[in-house]
């Protein structure tokens, strides 16, 4: 099962992370968004080809306030 | 509370170096020196106005999990105002993490510039020095632009230049107690030691620590909670600015040396003779 954002979910292994970013409603291109696969940073770049393995540990992250 | 030191305490005949328009950091001048958390805001609309109060230019943001549901764009909004964006690593708590959240804010926001922190203790959030110093070294090497937040030690306040890192961020005391500078003999101390801007962060609670800290020699102020969590945030971002401002300008003024007695502002010279001294008839 894939962990998203310390949830799980129903994002099937061989989704790609753009495939997770559309569930969460963000545009490809989102400004503002980070990704990381089990703890390693996912560059932009690799973001439509980065197919998920089972078990993925996949962390969606944004700007929040903070000092 | 005793005096605080001032630049008297620097040696005699010390040029003043830093006396300059504009702060410079990694070769990116800057205006303000006025560095805005934006933690701790009620709401996105006060921290707007309050960066046009500040009128800051470089404002730190967390990177922290999406929540789709959430209202407002940070992100957007720190883009309309047009101020740089300083990622910050904090709540981690080891090298490794720090390190893993820079890279991912720079993904996020395009920036390598990355206000590290290390938090050693839950209860004052005190910097953890070792992986502090072993997460500036990696991401020094990485390509970041590192500025680190420290206690105010001047030994490893240089340690971390010697690294590499563009600045360094000494607290005056823990983040969001606003007790002010706790030690300024070491805030002054610091300033000597190193050679990058000192950014004073942590602790302020008023107008006046701030003003404090740049009197100090610190190169600028990193206000959060002091701003953000005051009564009235904006009118409190307009008096950080100003005593900042006034701050700068008395540290390049010289002020004074401290006496302990008085010393007449009105010479005796040409003092009129209005016959003997006694008592009022």
């Amino acid at each position: 099962m894939i962990v998203l954002n310390g949830q799980s979910s129903d994002v099937r292994p061989g989704e790609t992370v753009a495939a997770v970013l559309r569930r969460l409603g963000l545009q490809a291109d989102a400004r503002g968004v980070a990704v990381a696969v089990d703890g390693e940073v996912v560059p932009r770049p690799a973001w439509q080809t980065f197919a998920l393995a089972e078990d993925a540990r996949v962390e969606v992250l944004t700007a929040m306030q903070g000092g | 509370m005793p005096d605080p030191p001032s630049a008297q305490l620097a040696p005699e005949g010390e040029p003043r170096a830093l006396d300059r328009d504009g702060l410079e950091i990694a070769g990116r001048r800057l205006h303000s020196r006025l560095l805005l958390g934006t933690g701790g805001f009620p709401s996105l609309e006060l921290l707007a106005q309050a960066i046009a109060a500040s009128a800051s230019e470089l404002v730190t943001v967390a990177l922290r999990r999406i929540d789709p549901s959430a209202r407002g764009s940070l992100t957007d909004l720190l883009a309309d105002a047009g101020v740089q964006l300083l990622p910050n690593t904090a709540g981690c708590h080891t090298a490794r993490d720090a390190v893993r959240t820079a890279q991912l804010a720079r993904e996020a926001f395009a920036t390598d510039w990355v206000k590290l922190e290390v938090i050693g203790d839950e209860d004052t959030l005190l910097p953890d020095a070792p992986e502090l110093l072993a997460a500036a070294e990696e991401l020094v090497a990485d390509g970041f632009v590192v500025l680190p937040y420290t206690t105010d030690d001047p030994v490893l306040a240089r340690r971390l230049v010697d690294i590499g890192c563009a600045a360094v961020m000494p607290l005056g005391s823990p983040i969001g107690s606003g007790m002010g500078i706790r030690n300024p003999y070491n805030i002054s101390l610091i300033r000597e030691a190193v050679d990058v801007p000192v950014v004073l962060d942590a602790g302020i609670g008023t107008a006046s620590d701030a003003a404090l800290a740049m009197e100090l020699g610190c190169d600028a102020v990193m206000a959060a909670s002091a701003i953000a969590r005051a009564e009235d945030p904006v009118r409190m971002a307009r008096a950080m600015r100003a005593a900042v401002e006034a701050g700068r300008l008395a540290r390049t003024a010289g002020r004074i040396p401290r006496r302990l007695f008085a010393t007449p502002s009105t010479p005796n010279e040409g003092l009129a003779d209005l016959g003997p001294s006694g008592p009022l008839t």
